[in-house]
């Protein structure tokens, strides 16, 4: 649990944070979305320690993250950057390695933890390993990045527009790879980003703030249905927004029992594509089958957009 | 395995010149020409293979005299605590490259004594200004996702500077190495006018005696020299900047 408490941080006279209060439950994903300027970055920072705040207590399960030197905290918390931030001088391997090396791993363990995290992210560890960063795509880069902040299996993990410089299709898969990696290893996740759409995809929680302040710190679902300021509704998009709606359940919760013709839909697909898809083939009705491909009913146009509308509060 | 023509001149005139030390008597036909009234034509007042291993010997130390002074202190500069000496050392530093070397000679003669030391010192001061320059804009201009991903991961500030900020800037600091060691190379040879053992003996005894041939002898071991050794330590510079992705492969 990260427990952030009146957390103010000013450069000079200008406040970049002000006043922020929000805990982050254990295993999820929290993301903080903003505007560039908006502190959002600052106040990921002041978790482990990058930037010290002016005032107030950031505690990690309990313990104020003072306790330890700052170099100690952050070995614990894994950390991801835009840009990758990945060392050029350094094998691969040697990059996810850095932080098992700084905590006294021996080399065994190490070496077993580098190939794991390559392999699990479709990256084969005779290949890559030896390879330099400069010699890799950017989605690979992308990936090592992510790799080498989950080397030491931290509970805490802090992304800081960690897709932000991917193209469209490597970025969905990376943001489907974290989702798959947050499940496995059950990681506290905070996110930093500007892309609502991501937040809304990724997060468990969405933290929005503007001018360093914290305007709202709530459920996707509660921030599309009851956005607290104008400037969240903004952030939200009032024009994408039932769609975005759609997008956070599975068809599956849409379920009607019934047949329909033609191609069925995953149960596991969501409703906004569910949707896509109906209005696309021009059919009002879509078959539903579960993970074994056996039909589990349908779901209709009629019954999405019942689904989409604002609900009440 | 197939030699490309660029290395075939470059360790032609290696072997020439490891000949030319050796041997240099089996090169009098060629330096005949340039000598008059019987004059010798090969250097004969000293082995010219002595002169260039102390020739090179003193470029050596005040090289790593000054690698060492410059490097420590572009360190000192970039680090929080001694950004306050930045004016200071760059003042500093550029006063040595501002004096001539010919008068920081002169001045440390009365000081030291004639001989090999104040030559040292005037190579010393000469060679700073290049490797600290060079140190200090490798030092600085770091790409900052790397430097920021360096505090993220837990490195220490002496961690980072090993690991991380080293390693990154050496291309730009082996520039400056390099521009140094050229430089003093070439300045080395007035050393020998305050009687320091370099190959100017060959050169200002050529000068003494109107002998050309003498002359040429020592420019061209002073130049091949030099040559060589930029040219070793730009393949150096490449190696490193090439593995890092900095420069376009090929």
């Amino acid at each position: 649990m990260i427990e952030i408490e009146n957390i103010t941080k000013r450069y000079g006279a200008a406040t970049v944070v002000n006043d922020v209060s929000l805990v982050v439950q254990p295993r999820t994903i929290t993301v903080i979305v903003g505007t560039s300027g908006s502190g959002k970055t600052t106040l990921m920072r002041m978790i482990n320690r990058l930037v010290e705040p002016t005032a107030g207590v950031i505690r990690l399960d309990g313990e104020d993250n003072r306790t330890l030197p700052g170099y100690e905290l952050r070995r614990r918390i894994g950390y991801a950057i835009q840009g990758h931030g990945l060392f050029p001088h350094r094998t691969v391997a040697q990059n996810i390695a850095v932080v098992p090396e700084l905590l006294g791993w021996d080399k065994a363990r190490t070496d077993a933890r580098v190939s794991e995290l390559l392999s699990l992210f479709q990256l084969d560890p005779e290949t890559f390993g030896p390879r330099y960063p400069h010699e890799l795509s950017g989605g690979q880069q992308q990936r090592i990045g992510v790799a080498r902040a989950l080397a030491a299996e931290p509970n805490v993990l802090l992304m800081d527009e960690p897709f932000g410089a991917l193209d469209p299709v490597i970025r969905s898969k990376a943001q489907e790879d974290l989702l798959a990696i947050q499940k496995r290893f059950g990681t506290t996740i905070i996110l930093v980003t500007h892309d609502m759409e991501e937040a809304i995809h990724l997060g468990h929680k969405i933290a929005v703030m503007d001018g360093g302040n914290l305007l709202q710190y709530a459920t996707p679902a509660e921030i599309l249905a009851n956005p607290a300021t104008d400037f969240v509704a903004t952030l939200v998009g009032t024009g994408d927004r039932p769609f975005r709606f759609l997008s956070l359940s599975p068809a599956g919760d849409a379920v009607e029992p019934g047949t329909a013709e033609g191609e069925a839909i995953p149960a596991s697909a969501t409703q906004r594509d569910a949707l896509a898809e109906l209005l696309w083939s021009g059919r009002p009705a879509l078959p539903v089958v579960n993970e074994a491909g056996k039909a589990i009913g349908r779901v209709t146009v009629d019954g999405l957009v019942k689904r989409a509308s604002r609900p009440a509060a | 395995m197939k030699l490309r023509l660029p290395a075939i001149v470059r360790i032609g005139i290696l072997v020439l010149l490891v000949v030319f030390l050796a041997r240099p008597e089996w090169f009098e036909p060629v330096f005949r020409p340039l000598t008059q009234n019987n004059a010798p034509v090969i250097y004969n007042q000293g082995s010219l293979l002595n002169l260039t291993l102390l020739h090179l010997r003193t470029v050596a130390i005040a090289t790593a005299g000054a690698t060492i002074v410059a490097i420590a202190l572009a360190i000192l500069v970039t680090r929080p605590f001694g950004a306050e000496f930045l004016p200071l050392s760059r003042s500093l530093v550029n006063i040595g490259q501002t004096f001539p070397p010919v008068a920081v000679l002169a001045l440390a003669v009365p000081a030291v004594g004639f001989g090999e030391k104040p030559t040292l010192i005037a190579l010393f001061l000469y060679g700073l200004l290049p490797i600290f320059e060079n140190a200090l804009t490798g030092l600085t201009t770091l790409p900052p996702t790397v430097t920021d991903a360096a505090r993220g991961v837990g490195m220490t500030g002496w961690q980072r500077l090993v690991k991380v900020e080293l390693p990154l800037a050496m291309p730009v600091i082996l520039a400056g190495i390099r521009l140094s060691v050229t430089i003093n190379l070439a300045t080395a040879t007035i050393g020998s006018t305050v009687a320091a053992k370099t190959l100017g003996e060959v050169i200002i005894a050529g000068l003494q005696s109107n002998n050309l041939s003498f002359v040429l002898q020592g420019g061209l071991i002073v130049g091949v020299l030099a040559v060589m050794i930029y040219d070793g330590l730009s393949a150096m510079e490449r190696f490193i900047s090439r593995r890092m992705g900095l420069l376009q492969q090929g």
